[in-house]
């Protein structure tokens, strides 16, 4: 059996998935959610790398070249605005982020 | 071929226990060093696919910064993290619901196609040099755009997180420069004898 494109597929699927399951999961953690979609954006580079390997095409790399800067860039202002709001109010949970009632 | 198969499924399984570690942890802090394991176990497969300079960058800005900015937040804020648990077993079952519908959804998407790995030789024969290559001409405005998002979110959480600490004696220079002779100095004239 040859490695195929459909193993890294599977992988970058179940990936995803258990990032969506610790979003729903830890649905009051902000920094887990964050974590979460940490993953969920590895599984997306995953299949990026895995199509551009496949089809010879280097352009699947540069564009995980930009989702790794995006998603650096989203964790540390992310981050950020979590530690504000920890200074104003002294929690976490998503539940009591609602002062704009939204 | 047997060696990079196994690899792969040495990396893979890596990568998804590590994630379920993220997920499932009872503690935020081993949450975080599981997210590292993940990444370092995805740049593995990085370099099985030949994108080693990905797999660097994976090391270096994910494992040595991202997940390092996480620690500092867990372990810096005082958070109650039991009483953030509290009701997760009540959210258990939508979440295995929809991470099975998903995963049968992705499922359902994956194709026959016959796509087989080319050769190493015969994709590229320096991976940094193509992706060089390719980011500086083809790419080079979103690449000076990635720049600028990096910018603003070095600016946006610098301004988000600082504080004016009121009480604080320092120098402050712009203000020394400022003073003229006129505002700091007062001549008066005291007669001989009738000084307080």
């Amino acid at each position: 059996m040859v490695m195929s494109l459909n193993h890294y597929l599977i992988l970058g699927a179940v990936l995803f998935t258990i990032g969506i399951f610790g979003i729903f999961l830890n649905r009051r953690n902000v920094i887990i959610i964050m974590m979460s979609i940490e993953l969920i954006l590895l599984a997306v580079n995953i299949n990026f790398v895995a199509f551009s390997r496949f089809t010879g095409n280097i352009d699947g790399q540069i564009i995980t070249f930009f989702v790794l800067a995006v998603a650096a860039a989203e964790a540390a202002i992310g981050l950020a605005i979590l530690v504000a709001f920890f200074r104003n109010r002294a929690t976490i949970d998503v539940e009591e982020i609602d002062s704009m009632k939204g | 071929m047997m060696v990079a198969e196994f690899v792969f499924y040495l990396f893979a399984a890596l990568t998804v226990l590590s994630a379920l570690g993220v997920v499932g942890s009872r503690n935020p802090v081993h949450s975080v060093l599981s997210l590292v394991l993940a990444f370092f176990s995805t740049a593995g497969l990085f370099v099985l696919m030949g994108a080693e300079f990905l797999a660097a960058i994976l090391v270096m800005v994910y494992m040595g910064a991202v997940a390092i900015l996480f620690l500092f937040v867990v372990m810096m804020l005082d958070v109650d993290f039991a009483q953030l648990r509290r009701e997760r077993v009540r959210y258990l079952p939508l979440g295995l619901a929809v991470g099975v519908v998903m995963l049968v959804e992705l499922g359902l998407m994956l194709g026959h196609h016959h796509l087989v790995e080319p050769p190493v030789a015969a994709v590229a024969v320096d991976n940094t040099l193509a992706i060089g290559q390719a980011l500086f001409t083809r790419y080079i405005y979103p690449f000076e755009v990635a720049s600028l998002i990096l910018l603003v979110a070095l600016v946006g959480a610098v301004a988000l997180t600082h504080r004016e600490r009121k009480r604080l004696h320092r120098q402050e220079i712009s203000q020394q420069l400022a003073r003229t002779r006129e505002d700091a100095v007062e001549l008066r004239k005291v007669a001989s004898g009738e000084g307080a």
